[in-house]
């Protein structure tokens, strides 16, 4: 038993040493995107500090100190404090959650169905495919925010339906991509052979068609997650997501805004938490696509 | 040609029905009773049947839905329950500041976006194409609220040059217009780069540079061109951008537009008013992908052939 074991760790070893698989080429391309590693790191510290920003954060994101409301940036606070003097760095990394979650969350639920509904209809066609592609560019003809606007003006105003609205938007683009790689692939000679070996529709669909379509897949998670949390927190700026005193970034700005004569400090850190963030998941996405695609080889 | 663009005009109305017939729905969708909130919370029961019968909703739904499409046809999109006026007349005094806004937005983004990503492309790998991109990177992922509020933080309240809100003047566009446009100049420059670089590939350019021309004259007359082709699609594309962007630029900025008309009547749940304005939107970013498509095919020479 143990002597097998050893045999099979060895011929992994020799594996990623000797055969270049798609997954060794995309590592080792990787590798030279200096600025999308960065980015990477960037979002696992931003990860890692949503799990642990309350136990690090300085002051309580909702601890009053009417001693000290609206200073600028100090030793103390440095990121200077809002209308009732809590402590706006506190408040921001504690925000770094909600925007990652609501980020991650509508991404992933729309990379999850309309993946699906593009498998379908690629592979049946017919009425089933006309029905969802029709949905689909009736979806798009929607501006985004718009249609975000839209749903929350249905379900009203919080981050749940803020994350219902951003997935309903982002899952056109899923399926029109996956849509198209099922269309090119299903009549290859590798999904013949499934079906010749007697594989059923579902084995066909998302072991060997759906692989083909990830690499796209996740380009467009990572680069829709930066555009999700710009409107997501447009829409709580716009006061039609989250609700104070949560300490989502897009309402620390909105609150900013009655103080932005005096106190220009509430609306300038919020708003580089967003940036820095929006940009980390672009920079990683840029960084994928490169790696990924096989055009760019050169 | 004729027919194709025909064949494309033909294609958008399934597109509209279901937007119509979205929005129709809508309505329907919100939870209560439509009727009870136009009449108010101090309505009787008495009251709050009247209106269901002016509204028409004591009526099955087929025909609330042919008597909601007859009224569309006739420009007819109901009464504003915020001002009491018909949602046509509201509509239309904000309809010129929202148009100038995102024209403004859409023609220096293009210009600015352009000459950007061209500048990058023919620089490939250099420090103008670092440059260019780093920018351009930047510009999608800041936030417009953020950038608005910075801009009138340093031109309005430090520099004052310029009105913090309305839209009284060419001067008050132009903050806005700054802010709505950054990240489809961001989005433009991007794409008209890696354009450029695919047709900087091309056989054409390689003659052309072999013939001694100079390198302005290959890039700008014979790659430019080329690459304009596919950018016409994407600066089309990112009206829709624009459509919705200007919701949040307008209300950054309080300017009297069509999307701070949106803001304004989810805050006060003026139905009609919502309806009328997502189903303008997303009229015209049918419209306008369609005028895109079109475009797209007359300067496609491949497209002609087939």
């Amino acid at each position: 038993m143990a002597k097998k074991e050893n045999t099979k760790a060895a011929q992994a070893a020799s594996e990623k040493t000797d055969i270049s698989t798609p997954f060794s080429e995309f590592v080792r391309k990787f590798k030279k995107q200096k600025t999308a590693i960065a980015a990477l790191i960037f979002i696992l510290f931003l990860i890692l500090l949503a799990f642990v920003a309350k136990y690090v954060a300085p002051y309580g994101i909702n601890e009053y100190d009417y001693n000290s409301i609206m200073q600028g940036p100090t030793a103390k606070h440095w990121f200077g404090t809002d209308e009732f003097g809590r402590d706006l760095f506190s408040r921001i990394i504690c925000g770094t959650g909600i925007s990652l979650s609501v980020g991650l969350f509508s991404v992933t639920i729309a990379a999850i169905i309309g993946s699906v509904l593009g498998l379908i209809g690629g592979y049946y066609g017919g009425l089933i495919d006309a029905l969802i592609m029709r949905v689909c560019d009736a979806l798009f003809a929607f501006p985004g925010i718009i249609l975000a606007i839209a749903i929350v003006a249905i379900l009203g105003s919080g981050m749940t339906n803020v994350v219902i609205a951003v997935a309903v938007f982002n899952i056109p683009k899923f399926a029109r991509l996956v849509r198209g790689n099922t269309l090119a692939t299903k009549n290859s000679v590798f999904v013949q052979a499934a079906k010749n070996i007697g594989a059923g529709d579902a084995r066909i669909l998302f072991k060997h068609i759906l692989p083909s379509a990830i690499p796209d897949i996740i380009v467009q998670y990572s680069m829709s997650i930066g555009s999700s949390i710009l409107t997501a927190s447009s829409q709580s700026f716009l006061g039609m997501g989250a609700q104070p005193p949560t300490p989502e970034w897009g309402l620390l700005l909105s609150n900013g805004r009655t103080y932005m004569m005096n106190s220009w400090h509430i609306t300038l850190f919020p708003g580089l938490a967003i940036f820095m963030t929006v940009l980390s998941f672009n920079l990683l996405g840029d960084g994928l696509r490169d790696a990924l695609d096989p055009k760019l080889t050169d | 040609m004729l027919r194709y663009i025909g064949k494309r005009i033909i294609g958008v109305i399934p597109t509209l029905i279901i937007v119509v017939t979205f929005v129709f729905f809508f309505v329907r969708m919100i939870p209560g009773d439509p009727a009870r909130l136009v009449a108010g919370p101090q309505a009787t029961l008495e009251d709050v049947e009247v209106v269901r019968e002016e509204l028409g909703l004591d009526k099955p739904i087929h025909e609330q839905y042919i008597n909601y499409v007859a009224g569309l046809l006739k420009g007819d999109l109901g009464t504003s329950l915020r001002t009491k006026r018909p949602v046509t007349v509201e509509i239309s005094n904000r309809y010129a500041n929202t148009a100038k806004l995102t024209l403004m937005a859409l023609t220096w983004s293009t210009i600015v976006g352009i000459l950007l990503g061209v500048w990058s492309g023919r620089n490939r790998s250099k420090w103008q194409d670092y440059t260019g991109m780093t920018l351009a990177v930047s510009g999608i992922s800041l936030p417009s609220f953020w950038v608005g509020f910075m801009l009138i933080m340093i031109f309005s309240v430090r520099l004052k040059w310029f009105p913090t809100t309305g839209a009284d003047s060419f001067k008050s566009l132009i903050l806005p217009s700054i802010a709505l446009g950054s990240s489809i100049a961001a989005i433009i420059a991007r794409f008209t780069r890696s354009s450029i670089i695919e047709v900087l590939k091309d056989d054409y350019v390689r003659t052309a540079r072999a013939k001694g021309l100079k390198e302005n004259v290959v890039v700008w007359k014979h790659a430019f061109r080329n690459a304009m082709i596919s950018v016409v699609t994407v600066v089309g594309l990112q009206f829709g951008f624009l459509l919705g962007g200007s919701v949040v630029t307008e209300s950054v900025f309080a300017f009297p537009g069509l999307g701070s008309l949106l803001v304004e009547s989810v805050n006060y749940r003026d139905y009609p008013a919502i309806q009328s304005l997502i189903l303008i939107f997303s009229l015209h970013f049918v419209v306008i992908n369609l005028i895109v498509d079109v475009l797209y095919a007359v300067l496609n020479p491949e497209i002609q052939l087939s």
